[in-house]
Protein backbone atom coordinates (compact mmCIF):
# COMPACT_ATOMS: atom_id res chain seq x y z
CA UNK A 1 0.00 0.00 0.00
CA UNK A 2 2.87 2.69 0.54
CA UNK A 3 4.73 1.64 -2.08
CA UNK A 4 1.63 2.30 -4.30
CA UNK A 5 1.40 5.27 -3.22
CA UNK A 6 4.58 6.13 -3.13
CA UNK A 7 4.59 4.84 -6.55
CA UNK A 8 1.42 6.87 -7.66
CA UNK A 9 2.59 10.16 -6.50
CA UNK A 10 5.67 9.99 -8.07
CA UNK A 11 4.26 9.40 -11.43
CA UNK A 12 1.70 11.57 -10.42
CA UNK A 13 -1.04 8.93 -12.02
CA UNK A 14 -4.10 9.66 -9.32
CA UNK A 15 -3.52 13.43 -8.68
CA UNK A 16 -1.98 14.49 -11.97
CA UNK A 17 -1.96 18.07 -12.02
CA UNK A 18 -4.28 19.89 -14.62
CA UNK A 19 -1.80 22.73 -15.57
CA UNK A 20 -2.83 25.55 -18.20
CA UNK A 21 -1.09 25.42 -21.34
CA UNK A 22 1.36 28.55 -21.53
CA UNK A 23 3.49 29.05 -24.80
CA UNK A 24 7.16 30.54 -24.34
CA UNK A 25 6.89 32.26 -27.81
CA UNK A 26 8.38 35.15 -28.20
CA UNK A 27 9.61 35.23 -24.57
CA UNK A 28 12.41 35.71 -22.51
CA UNK A 29 12.85 33.37 -19.19
CA UNK A 30 15.27 32.61 -16.73
CA UNK A 31 16.83 29.65 -14.91
CA UNK A 32 13.99 29.36 -11.90
CA UNK A 33 16.01 29.42 -8.56
CA UNK A 34 13.67 28.13 -5.45
CA UNK A 35 14.99 31.48 -3.47
CA UNK A 36 13.64 33.61 -5.99
CA UNK A 37 10.40 31.86 -5.92
CA UNK A 38 8.44 34.81 -3.41
CA UNK A 39 10.11 37.88 -5.18
CA UNK A 40 8.81 36.03 -8.59
CA UNK A 41 5.39 36.37 -7.38
CA UNK A 42 5.51 39.32 -5.27
CA UNK A 43 6.56 41.19 -8.86
CA UNK A 44 3.44 39.37 -10.13
CA UNK A 45 4.77 39.83 -13.63
CA UNK A 46 3.11 37.24 -15.35
CA UNK A 47 5.62 37.21 -18.72
CA UNK A 48 8.62 34.99 -19.34
CA UNK A 49 9.29 31.20 -18.63
CA UNK A 50 11.76 29.35 -16.19
CA UNK A 51 13.68 26.73 -16.57
CA UNK A 52 14.92 23.88 -14.23
CA UNK A 53 17.26 21.00 -13.92
CA UNK A 54 15.29 18.24 -14.34
CA UNK A 55 17.17 16.82 -11.68
CA UNK A 56 16.43 18.78 -9.49
CA UNK A 57 13.04 17.73 -8.93
CA UNK A 58 13.93 13.78 -9.60
CA UNK A 59 13.06 13.01 -5.81
CA UNK A 60 9.78 11.53 -4.85
CA UNK A 61 8.25 14.57 -2.96
CA UNK A 62 8.62 17.69 -0.82
CA UNK A 63 8.83 20.92 -1.30
CA UNK A 64 10.57 21.02 -5.03
CA UNK A 65 7.92 20.00 -5.87
CA UNK A 66 5.45 22.32 -4.13
CA UNK A 67 7.55 24.95 -5.84
CA UNK A 68 7.63 23.74 -9.22
CA UNK A 69 4.03 23.19 -9.10
CA UNK A 70 3.45 26.95 -8.03
CA UNK A 71 5.86 27.87 -10.72
CA UNK A 72 3.92 25.98 -13.37
CA UNK A 73 0.78 26.97 -12.34
CA UNK A 74 1.12 30.65 -13.98
CA UNK A 75 4.36 30.47 -16.15
CA UNK A 76 5.46 27.98 -19.10
CA UNK A 77 7.88 25.81 -17.70
CA UNK A 78 11.17 24.61 -19.63
CA UNK A 79 12.51 20.88 -18.48
CA UNK A 80 16.59 20.96 -19.24
CA UNK A 81 18.14 17.51 -18.48
CA UNK A 82 21.70 18.04 -17.50
CA UNK A 83 22.80 14.47 -17.09
CA UNK A 84 21.19 12.04 -19.44
CA UNK A 85 24.78 11.46 -20.82
CA UNK A 86 23.41 11.23 -24.54
CA UNK A 87 27.16 11.91 -25.78
CA UNK A 88 28.71 8.91 -24.20
CA UNK A 89 29.00 5.29 -25.68
CA UNK A 90 27.34 3.51 -22.61
CA UNK A 91 23.67 2.39 -22.73
CA UNK A 92 21.55 5.43 -21.40
CA UNK A 93 20.43 4.85 -17.64
CA UNK A 94 16.89 3.22 -18.00
CA UNK A 95 15.37 4.33 -14.94
CA UNK A 96 16.98 8.13 -15.89
CA UNK A 97 14.87 7.66 -18.60
CA UNK A 98 11.79 6.56 -16.62
CA UNK A 99 12.66 9.24 -13.73
CA UNK A 100 12.43 11.65 -17.03
CA UNK A 101 9.50 11.06 -18.37
CA UNK A 102 7.61 11.30 -15.23
CA UNK A 103 8.37 14.95 -14.51
CA UNK A 104 7.24 15.37 -18.83
CA UNK A 105 3.82 13.73 -17.58
CA UNK A 106 3.89 15.24 -14.46
CA UNK A 107 4.59 18.86 -15.08
CA UNK A 108 3.58 19.09 -19.15
CA UNK A 109 6.94 21.60 -19.84
CA UNK A 110 6.48 23.59 -22.81
CA UNK A 111 10.39 22.92 -23.75
CA UNK A 112 12.55 19.74 -23.10
CA UNK A 113 15.79 19.81 -23.74
CA UNK A 114 19.18 17.96 -23.03
CA UNK A 115 23.21 18.09 -24.25
CA UNK A 116 25.52 17.38 -26.77
CA UNK A 117 27.90 15.98 -24.11
CA UNK A 118 28.20 13.19 -21.62
CA UNK A 119 28.80 13.07 -17.62
CA UNK A 120 29.19 9.34 -16.66
CA UNK A 121 31.71 6.53 -16.82
CA UNK A 122 30.85 2.78 -16.25
CA UNK A 123 29.13 3.95 -12.40
CA UNK A 124 30.80 6.86 -11.82
CA UNK A 125 28.82 10.20 -11.85
CA UNK A 126 31.36 13.04 -13.07
CA UNK A 127 28.84 15.86 -12.75
CA UNK A 128 29.95 17.88 -15.90
CA UNK A 129 29.61 18.09 -19.72
CA UNK A 130 31.88 16.65 -20.77
CA UNK A 131 33.11 16.60 -24.84
CA UNK A 132 33.15 13.62 -27.39
CA UNK A 133 35.07 13.21 -30.75
CA UNK A 134 32.97 14.32 -33.62
CA UNK A 135 33.52 11.27 -35.75
CA UNK A 136 30.86 8.77 -37.92
CA UNK A 137 30.95 6.37 -35.03
CA UNK A 138 30.04 9.06 -31.93
CA UNK A 139 27.01 10.79 -34.58
CA UNK A 140 25.88 7.13 -34.99
CA UNK A 141 25.49 5.86 -31.11
CA UNK A 142 24.37 9.95 -30.39
CA UNK A 143 21.27 9.62 -32.62
CA UNK A 144 20.48 6.42 -31.08
CA UNK A 145 20.16 7.47 -27.81
CA UNK A 146 18.35 11.20 -28.69
CA UNK A 147 15.86 8.26 -30.62
CA UNK A 148 15.65 6.34 -27.23
CA UNK A 149 15.14 9.33 -25.55
CA UNK A 150 12.33 11.05 -27.56
CA UNK A 151 11.01 7.32 -27.83
CA UNK A 152 10.65 7.16 -24.01
CA UNK A 153 9.27 10.46 -23.40
CA UNK A 154 7.35 10.29 -26.20
CA UNK A 155 8.36 14.11 -27.81
CA UNK A 156 11.04 15.26 -29.88
CA UNK A 157 13.31 17.05 -27.63
CA UNK A 158 16.08 20.02 -28.41
CA UNK A 159 19.55 18.91 -28.05
CA UNK A 160 22.22 21.89 -26.86
CA UNK A 161 25.34 22.69 -28.47
CA UNK A 162 28.21 22.61 -25.88
CA UNK A 163 30.93 24.38 -24.69
CA UNK A 164 34.18 23.22 -24.84
CA UNK A 165 38.05 23.81 -23.87
CA UNK A 166 39.86 20.69 -25.73
CA UNK A 167 39.24 19.04 -29.36
CA UNK A 168 40.11 15.41 -30.30
CA UNK A 169 42.78 14.34 -32.20
CA UNK A 170 39.93 12.05 -33.60
CA UNK A 171 37.47 14.04 -34.79
CA UNK A 172 36.66 13.96 -38.35
CA UNK A 173 33.67 16.51 -38.37
CA UNK A 174 32.79 19.94 -37.51
CA UNK A 175 30.37 20.30 -34.46
CA UNK A 176 27.95 22.03 -37.15
CA UNK A 177 27.93 19.59 -39.44
CA UNK A 178 27.60 16.92 -36.21
CA UNK A 179 24.67 18.71 -34.79
CA UNK A 180 22.99 19.23 -38.29
CA UNK A 181 23.19 15.52 -38.83
CA UNK A 182 21.56 14.49 -35.66
CA UNK A 183 18.67 16.91 -36.29
CA UNK A 184 18.20 15.75 -39.78
CA UNK A 185 18.39 11.98 -38.24
CA UNK A 186 16.58 11.94 -35.11
CA UNK A 187 13.89 14.71 -36.16
CA UNK A 188 15.44 16.11 -32.66
CA UNK A 189 14.99 20.29 -32.93
CA UNK A 190 17.90 22.70 -31.13
CA UNK A 191 18.74 24.40 -28.47
CA UNK A 192 21.12 27.38 -29.07
CA UNK A 193 23.45 28.08 -26.50
CA UNK A 194 25.22 31.79 -28.06
CA UNK A 195 27.48 31.55 -24.77
CA UNK A 196 28.72 28.33 -25.53
CA UNK A 197 29.66 29.64 -29.66
CA UNK A 198 31.37 32.35 -27.89
CA UNK A 199 33.06 30.42 -25.42
CA UNK A 200 34.15 27.41 -27.46
CA UNK A 201 35.05 29.81 -30.52
CA UNK A 202 37.40 31.69 -28.45
CA UNK A 203 38.87 28.35 -27.17
CA UNK A 204 39.53 27.27 -30.18
CA UNK A 205 40.42 30.24 -32.31
CA UNK A 206 37.18 29.94 -35.14
CA UNK A 207 34.70 32.17 -35.99
CA UNK A 208 31.89 32.60 -33.91
CA UNK A 209 29.74 34.55 -37.14
CA UNK A 210 30.95 30.86 -39.06
CA UNK A 211 29.75 28.73 -36.68
CA UNK A 212 26.14 30.70 -36.86
CA UNK A 213 26.33 30.59 -40.43
CA UNK A 214 26.92 26.85 -40.92
CA UNK A 215 24.25 26.03 -38.12
CA UNK A 216 20.73 24.65 -38.23
CA UNK A 217 19.27 27.49 -37.02
CA UNK A 218 15.59 26.94 -38.68
CA UNK A 219 15.96 23.65 -35.78
CA UNK A 220 16.66 25.97 -33.10
CA UNK A 221 13.59 26.55 -30.72
CA UNK A 222 15.19 27.97 -27.68
CA UNK A 223 18.26 29.54 -27.50
CA UNK A 224 20.68 30.18 -23.97
CA UNK A 225 22.44 32.88 -23.03
CA UNK A 226 24.86 33.06 -19.88
CA UNK A 227 28.15 34.96 -18.43
CA UNK A 228 31.21 33.22 -18.62
CA UNK A 229 34.54 33.89 -17.10
CA UNK A 230 38.26 34.46 -17.98
CA UNK A 231 41.43 32.15 -17.60
CA UNK A 232 44.45 31.48 -19.72
CA UNK A 233 45.10 28.43 -21.71
CA UNK A 234 48.58 26.68 -21.68
CA UNK A 235 50.47 29.08 -23.78
CA UNK A 236 48.85 32.42 -22.05
CA UNK A 237 45.99 32.81 -24.26
CA UNK A 238 42.60 33.62 -23.46
CA UNK A 239 40.44 30.35 -22.41
CA UNK A 240 36.80 31.17 -21.30
CA UNK A 241 35.10 29.23 -18.73
CA UNK A 242 30.90 28.59 -19.50
CA UNK A 243 30.82 29.92 -15.82
CA UNK A 244 27.07 31.11 -15.34
CA UNK A 245 27.68 33.19 -12.56
CA UNK A 246 27.62 36.56 -14.35
CA UNK A 247 25.84 38.53 -16.72
CA UNK A 248 25.84 37.94 -20.81
CA UNK A 249 28.62 39.51 -22.30
CA UNK A 250 28.57 42.42 -24.49
CA UNK A 251 30.03 40.16 -27.36
CA UNK A 252 27.62 37.46 -26.81
CA UNK A 253 24.22 39.90 -26.94
CA UNK A 254 25.45 41.18 -30.36
CA UNK A 255 25.34 37.85 -31.46
CA UNK A 256 21.63 36.98 -29.88
CA UNK A 257 20.41 40.56 -31.75
CA UNK A 258 22.13 38.96 -34.83
CA UNK A 259 20.36 35.63 -34.65
CA UNK A 260 17.29 37.29 -33.72
CA UNK A 261 17.16 39.43 -36.46
CA UNK A 262 17.82 36.73 -38.80
CA UNK A 263 15.49 34.31 -37.39
CA UNK A 264 12.88 35.62 -35.94
CA UNK A 265 11.67 35.72 -32.23
CA UNK A 266 12.84 32.18 -30.71
CA UNK A 267 12.28 31.49 -26.95
CA UNK A 268 15.26 32.86 -24.57
CA UNK A 269 16.22 31.81 -21.41
CA UNK A 270 19.19 33.82 -19.30
CA UNK A 271 20.82 31.07 -17.71
CA UNK A 272 22.72 32.21 -14.10
CA UNK A 273 23.58 29.25 -12.02
CA UNK A 274 26.17 30.43 -9.50
CA UNK A 275 26.57 33.34 -7.28
CA UNK A 276 22.82 34.19 -8.21
CA UNK A 277 22.32 37.40 -7.44
CA UNK A 278 18.49 38.96 -6.44
CA UNK A 279 15.13 38.36 -8.47
CA UNK A 280 15.53 42.11 -9.93
CA UNK A 281 18.66 41.65 -11.36
CA UNK A 282 18.11 38.36 -13.05
CA UNK A 283 14.95 39.50 -14.31
CA UNK A 284 16.63 42.51 -16.01
CA UNK A 285 19.04 40.15 -17.97
CA UNK A 286 15.92 38.63 -18.97
CA UNK A 287 14.14 42.32 -20.07
CA UNK A 288 17.16 43.02 -21.89
CA UNK A 289 15.88 39.85 -24.05
CA UNK A 290 12.36 40.34 -24.54
CA UNK A 291 13.47 43.76 -25.84
CA UNK A 292 15.51 42.30 -28.61
CA UNK A 293 12.66 40.31 -28.96
CA UNK A 294 10.26 42.74 -29.03
CA UNK A 295 12.04 44.95 -31.43
CA UNK A 296 12.16 42.11 -33.84
CA UNK A 297 8.80 41.24 -33.70
CA UNK A 298 7.69 45.23 -34.00
CA UNK A 299 9.85 45.32 -37.25
CA UNK A 300 8.49 42.54 -38.74
CA UNK A 301 4.74 43.27 -37.83
CA UNK A 302 4.09 45.04 -40.90
CA UNK A 303 4.60 41.64 -43.09
CA UNK A 304 2.48 39.75 -41.53
CA UNK A 305 -1.62 41.78 -41.38
CA UNK A 306 -2.97 38.98 -39.87
CA UNK A 307 -0.36 38.35 -36.96
CA UNK B 1 15.88 2.89 -35.05
CA UNK B 2 18.97 1.47 -33.57
CA UNK B 3 20.19 -1.67 -35.28
CA UNK B 4 22.10 -4.85 -34.20
CA UNK B 5 25.45 -4.74 -36.66
CA UNK B 6 26.16 -1.12 -35.19
CA UNK B 7 27.24 -2.66 -31.75
CA UNK B 8 30.63 -4.32 -32.67
CA UNK B 9 31.37 -0.74 -34.12
CA UNK B 10 30.71 0.52 -30.77
CA UNK B 11 32.98 -1.61 -28.98
CA UNK B 12 35.79 -0.66 -31.44
CA UNK B 13 36.02 3.11 -31.81
CA UNK B 14 34.12 4.31 -29.11
CA UNK B 15 36.12 3.76 -25.96
CA UNK B 16 36.94 7.70 -24.99
CA UNK B 17 34.87 7.87 -21.76
CA UNK B 18 37.21 5.46 -20.15
CA UNK B 19 40.98 7.24 -21.23
CA UNK B 20 38.88 10.70 -21.10
CA UNK B 21 38.13 10.30 -17.29
CA UNK B 22 40.93 8.29 -15.89
CA UNK B 23 42.52 11.72 -14.97
CA UNK B 24 39.61 13.51 -13.76
CA UNK B 25 39.57 12.94 -10.15
CA UNK B 26 42.99 11.75 -10.42
CA UNK B 27 45.91 14.88 -10.27
CA UNK B 28 48.53 12.14 -10.51
CA UNK B 29 47.72 11.27 -13.76
CA UNK B 30 48.92 13.02 -16.94
CA UNK B 31 46.06 14.78 -19.46
CA UNK B 32 44.94 12.03 -21.58
CA UNK B 33 46.50 12.00 -25.10
CA UNK B 34 43.34 12.05 -26.99
CA UNK B 35 42.93 15.62 -26.38
CA UNK B 36 44.42 18.52 -27.97
CA UNK B 37 44.29 22.22 -28.24
CA UNK B 38 43.28 24.28 -31.70
CA UNK B 39 46.38 24.02 -34.16
CA UNK B 40 48.60 21.76 -31.81
CA UNK B 41 48.09 23.95 -28.86
CA UNK B 42 49.22 22.10 -25.20
CA UNK B 43 45.57 21.19 -23.29
CA UNK B 44 47.11 20.68 -19.82
CA UNK B 45 45.38 23.44 -18.65
CA UNK B 46 42.96 23.12 -21.12
CA UNK B 47 41.96 19.45 -19.53
CA UNK B 48 42.17 21.11 -16.16
CA UNK B 49 39.42 23.00 -16.67
CA UNK B 50 37.33 19.76 -16.58
CA UNK B 51 39.31 17.91 -13.55
CA UNK B 52 38.11 21.34 -12.04
CA UNK B 53 34.96 21.27 -12.80
CA UNK B 54 34.06 17.61 -11.38
CA UNK B 55 36.24 17.70 -8.14
CA UNK B 56 34.73 21.62 -7.15
CA UNK B 57 31.60 20.80 -8.21
CA UNK B 58 31.24 17.49 -5.95
CA UNK B 59 32.33 19.15 -2.87
CA UNK B 60 30.36 21.86 -3.35
CA UNK B 61 27.37 19.17 -3.55
CA UNK B 62 28.78 17.60 -0.16
CA UNK B 63 29.02 21.54 1.46
CA UNK B 64 25.26 21.99 0.77
CA UNK B 65 24.24 18.55 1.99
CA UNK B 66 26.37 19.05 4.90
CA UNK B 67 26.75 22.92 5.77
CA UNK B 68 26.68 22.41 9.73
CA UNK B 69 29.86 20.07 9.58
CA UNK B 70 31.43 22.34 6.95
CA UNK B 71 30.93 25.23 10.12
CA UNK B 72 31.93 22.91 12.73
CA UNK B 73 35.08 22.65 10.69
CA UNK B 74 35.92 25.44 8.85
CA UNK B 75 35.45 25.43 4.78
CA UNK B 76 39.45 25.18 4.31
CA UNK B 77 38.97 22.00 6.45
CA UNK B 78 35.81 20.66 5.08
CA UNK B 79 36.87 21.55 1.14
CA UNK B 80 40.24 19.46 2.04
CA UNK B 81 38.10 16.32 3.77
CA UNK B 82 35.55 16.55 1.07
CA UNK B 83 37.89 16.14 -1.73
CA UNK B 84 39.68 13.09 -0.40
CA UNK B 85 36.60 11.61 0.16
CA UNK B 86 35.11 12.81 -3.64
CA UNK B 87 38.40 11.53 -4.87
CA UNK B 88 37.70 8.06 -2.92
CA UNK B 89 34.28 7.92 -3.40
CA UNK B 90 32.68 9.74 -6.24
CA UNK B 91 28.67 9.57 -6.55
CA UNK B 92 27.27 6.93 -8.58
CA UNK B 93 24.08 8.18 -9.32
CA UNK B 94 23.00 11.49 -11.45
CA UNK B 95 20.98 12.70 -8.80
CA UNK B 96 23.41 14.44 -6.43
CA UNK B 97 20.79 14.79 -3.78
CA UNK B 98 21.08 10.56 -2.82
CA UNK B 99 25.27 11.42 -2.66
CA UNK B 100 27.15 11.93 0.57
CA UNK B 101 25.70 8.88 2.00
CA UNK B 102 29.44 7.24 2.32
CA UNK B 103 30.88 10.66 3.85
CA UNK B 104 29.70 9.99 7.74
CA UNK B 105 31.98 6.90 7.58
CA UNK B 106 34.81 8.51 5.72
CA UNK B 107 35.17 11.45 8.49
CA UNK B 108 34.97 8.41 11.36
CA UNK B 109 38.44 7.14 9.40
CA UNK B 110 39.66 10.78 8.58
CA UNK B 111 42.82 11.14 10.25
CA UNK B 112 42.45 14.88 10.75
CA UNK B 113 38.58 14.87 12.52
CA UNK B 114 39.62 11.98 15.09
CA UNK B 115 39.49 14.69 17.99
CA UNK B 116 35.78 15.21 16.68
CA UNK B 117 34.78 11.93 17.37
CA UNK B 118 31.03 13.47 17.47
CA UNK B 119 31.65 15.04 13.43
CA UNK B 120 30.36 11.73 11.39
CA UNK B 121 27.37 11.70 13.64
CA UNK B 122 26.28 15.46 12.83
CA UNK B 123 26.79 14.44 9.25
CA UNK B 124 24.60 11.21 9.64
CA UNK B 125 21.62 13.49 10.86
CA UNK B 126 22.54 16.21 7.82
CA UNK B 127 21.91 13.24 5.76
CA UNK B 128 19.09 12.20 7.11
CA UNK B 129 17.71 15.70 6.76
CA UNK B 130 18.31 16.10 3.30
CA UNK B 131 16.60 12.29 2.88
CA UNK B 132 13.67 13.59 4.93
CA UNK B 133 13.19 17.09 2.54
CA UNK B 134 12.77 14.82 -0.65
CA UNK B 135 10.86 11.89 0.66
CA UNK B 136 7.47 10.96 -1.04
CA UNK B 137 4.44 13.29 -0.15
CA UNK B 138 2.11 12.14 2.61
CA UNK B 139 -0.89 13.17 4.57
CA UNK B 140 0.43 13.42 8.31
CA UNK B 141 -1.82 11.87 11.12
CA UNK B 142 -4.48 13.93 13.07
CA UNK B 143 -5.12 13.41 16.37
CA UNK B 144 -8.62 13.67 15.49
CA UNK B 145 -8.52 10.08 13.98
CA UNK B 146 -6.55 8.59 16.88
CA UNK B 147 -9.36 10.01 19.14
CA UNK B 148 -11.96 8.51 16.81
CA UNK B 149 -10.55 5.06 17.49
CA UNK B 150 -12.43 2.99 20.02
CA UNK B 151 -10.84 2.34 23.08
CA UNK B 152 -11.09 -1.45 23.19
CA UNK B 153 -8.85 -1.31 19.34
CA UNK B 154 -6.12 1.57 20.83
CA UNK B 155 -3.84 -1.18 22.45
CA UNK B 156 -3.30 -2.95 19.28
CA UNK B 157 -3.39 -0.22 17.14
CA UNK B 158 0.16 0.40 14.89
CA UNK B 159 0.80 3.43 12.76
CA UNK B 160 2.34 3.92 9.03
CA UNK B 161 5.73 6.22 9.53
CA UNK B 162 5.31 9.14 7.22
CA UNK B 163 8.19 8.38 4.38
CA UNK B 164 10.09 11.57 5.41
CA UNK B 165 10.41 10.65 9.32
CA UNK B 166 13.31 9.54 10.57
CA UNK B 167 14.96 8.33 13.68
CA UNK B 168 18.62 9.02 14.88
CA UNK B 169 20.25 7.65 18.15
CA UNK B 170 23.71 8.99 19.11
CA UNK B 171 26.19 8.77 21.68
CA UNK B 172 27.02 12.14 21.75
CA UNK B 173 24.50 15.61 22.20
CA UNK B 174 23.89 15.45 18.16
CA UNK B 175 20.81 17.19 17.88
CA UNK B 176 22.00 20.08 19.82
CA UNK B 177 24.83 20.07 17.98
CA UNK B 178 23.24 20.09 14.92
CA UNK B 179 21.00 22.92 15.51
CA UNK B 180 23.19 25.02 16.95
CA UNK B 181 24.96 24.88 13.95
CA UNK B 182 22.29 25.07 10.94
CA UNK B 183 21.02 28.61 12.90
CA UNK B 184 22.73 32.12 12.50
CA UNK B 185 23.15 32.26 15.86
CA UNK B 186 26.68 31.87 17.77
CA UNK B 187 27.93 28.54 18.98
CA UNK B 188 28.94 27.56 22.65
CA UNK B 189 29.85 24.72 24.72
CA UNK B 190 27.83 21.16 24.87
CA UNK B 191 28.09 18.76 27.37
CA UNK B 192 28.23 15.67 26.12
CA UNK B 193 25.87 12.72 26.50
CA UNK B 194 23.66 10.92 24.25
CA UNK B 195 21.00 12.57 22.13
CA UNK B 196 17.95 10.67 19.97
CA UNK B 197 17.14 13.14 16.73
CA UNK B 198 13.48 12.77 15.54
CA UNK B 199 13.31 14.05 11.66
CA UNK B 200 9.97 14.49 10.40
CA UNK B 201 8.85 16.78 7.63
CA UNK B 202 5.34 18.60 8.20
CA UNK B 203 3.78 21.21 6.27
CA UNK B 204 7.01 21.07 3.65
CA UNK B 205 9.09 21.81 6.57
CA UNK B 206 12.09 19.38 8.11
CA UNK B 207 12.02 19.52 11.66
CA UNK B 208 14.42 17.83 13.53
CA UNK B 209 13.67 17.60 17.18
CA UNK B 210 15.61 15.89 20.74
CA UNK B 211 13.50 13.63 22.35
CA UNK B 212 13.36 12.37 25.87
CA UNK B 213 14.46 8.94 26.71
CA UNK B 214 10.83 7.94 27.21
CA UNK B 215 9.52 9.39 24.14
CA UNK B 216 12.67 7.77 22.01
CA UNK B 217 11.81 4.23 23.14
CA UNK B 218 8.23 4.66 22.71
CA UNK B 219 8.54 6.32 18.80
CA UNK B 220 11.01 3.90 17.82
CA UNK B 221 9.13 1.10 18.51
CA UNK B 222 5.88 2.06 16.87
CA UNK B 223 8.42 3.48 13.33
CA UNK B 224 9.55 -0.19 13.73
CA UNK B 225 5.97 -1.40 13.48
CA UNK B 226 5.08 -2.39 16.79
CA UNK B 227 1.97 -1.92 18.60
CA UNK B 228 0.90 1.10 21.06
CA UNK B 229 0.67 -0.97 23.96
CA UNK B 230 4.21 -2.38 23.40
CA UNK B 231 5.93 0.94 23.18
CA UNK B 232 3.91 1.82 25.92
CA UNK B 233 5.38 -0.79 27.75
CA UNK B 234 8.92 0.22 26.10
CA UNK B 235 8.99 3.45 26.72
CA UNK B 236 8.13 2.68 30.50
CA UNK B 237 11.40 0.12 30.33
CA UNK B 238 13.70 2.72 29.01
CA UNK B 239 12.12 5.74 31.28
CA UNK B 240 10.08 4.82 34.50
CA UNK B 241 9.02 8.78 33.99
CA UNK B 242 7.63 8.07 31.01
CA UNK B 243 5.03 10.23 30.58
CA UNK B 244 2.10 8.85 27.50
CA UNK B 245 -0.07 11.53 27.13
CA UNK B 246 2.99 14.03 25.85
CA UNK B 247 4.28 11.38 23.90
CA UNK B 248 1.53 10.90 22.54
CA UNK B 249 1.45 14.83 21.54
CA UNK B 250 4.74 14.81 20.19
CA UNK B 251 3.95 12.15 17.96
CA UNK B 252 0.97 13.59 16.54
CA UNK B 253 2.72 17.40 16.43
CA UNK B 254 5.99 16.10 14.90
CA UNK B 255 4.19 14.88 12.02
CA UNK B 256 5.51 11.19 12.01
CA UNK B 257 3.43 8.86 10.79
CA UNK B 258 0.78 9.06 8.50
CA UNK B 259 -1.90 6.99 8.59
CA UNK B 260 -3.41 4.00 11.28
CA UNK B 261 -3.34 1.35 10.50
CA UNK B 262 -5.28 -2.23 12.12
CA UNK B 263 -4.54 -5.09 12.90
CA UNK B 264 -6.76 -6.64 9.46
CA UNK B 265 -4.23 -4.18 7.80
CA UNK B 266 -1.34 -5.98 8.85
CA UNK B 267 -3.25 -9.51 8.24
CA UNK B 268 -3.77 -8.30 4.55
CA UNK B 269 0.17 -7.58 3.94
CA UNK B 270 1.70 -10.73 5.26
Amino acid sequence: MAQAEMTSSILGTETLPRFPTISPAGQAGTSFKPEHLTAIFAANDRRGFFEVHAENYMGAGGPPHRALERVRRDYPISLHGVCMSLGGPQPLDRQHLARFKSLVDRYQPALVSEHLAWSTHVNTYLNDLLPLPYTPATLSHVCDHVDEMQAAIGRPILLENPSTYVLFSDSSMSETEFIREISRRTGCGLLLDINNVFVSATNHGFSALDYLADFPLSKVGEIHLAGHAEQEDDEGDLLLIDSHDGPVADAVWRLYEMVIVRCGSIPTLIEWDSQIPDWPVLRAEALAAQAILDRQRNAREPSHAHG
Amino acid sequence: MPTADILPLRSQSLDFTGPFSAALLSPDVATPTLVTGPRGKRAEKRYSVYRNNVTVSLIAALTSIFPAVERITGPDFFRAMARFHVRETPPTSPLLFEYGRDFPGFIDRYEYAQDMPWLSDVARIERLWLDSYHAADAPTLEADVLSAVPPEDLARLTFRPHPATRLMSSAHPVVSVFAMNRSAGPVGRIEDRPEVGLITRIDDEVAVRRLAPGNAAFLNMLLGGQCLAAAVAGAFEAEPAFDLPSAIGEMIASGAFSHIETESDHVEHV
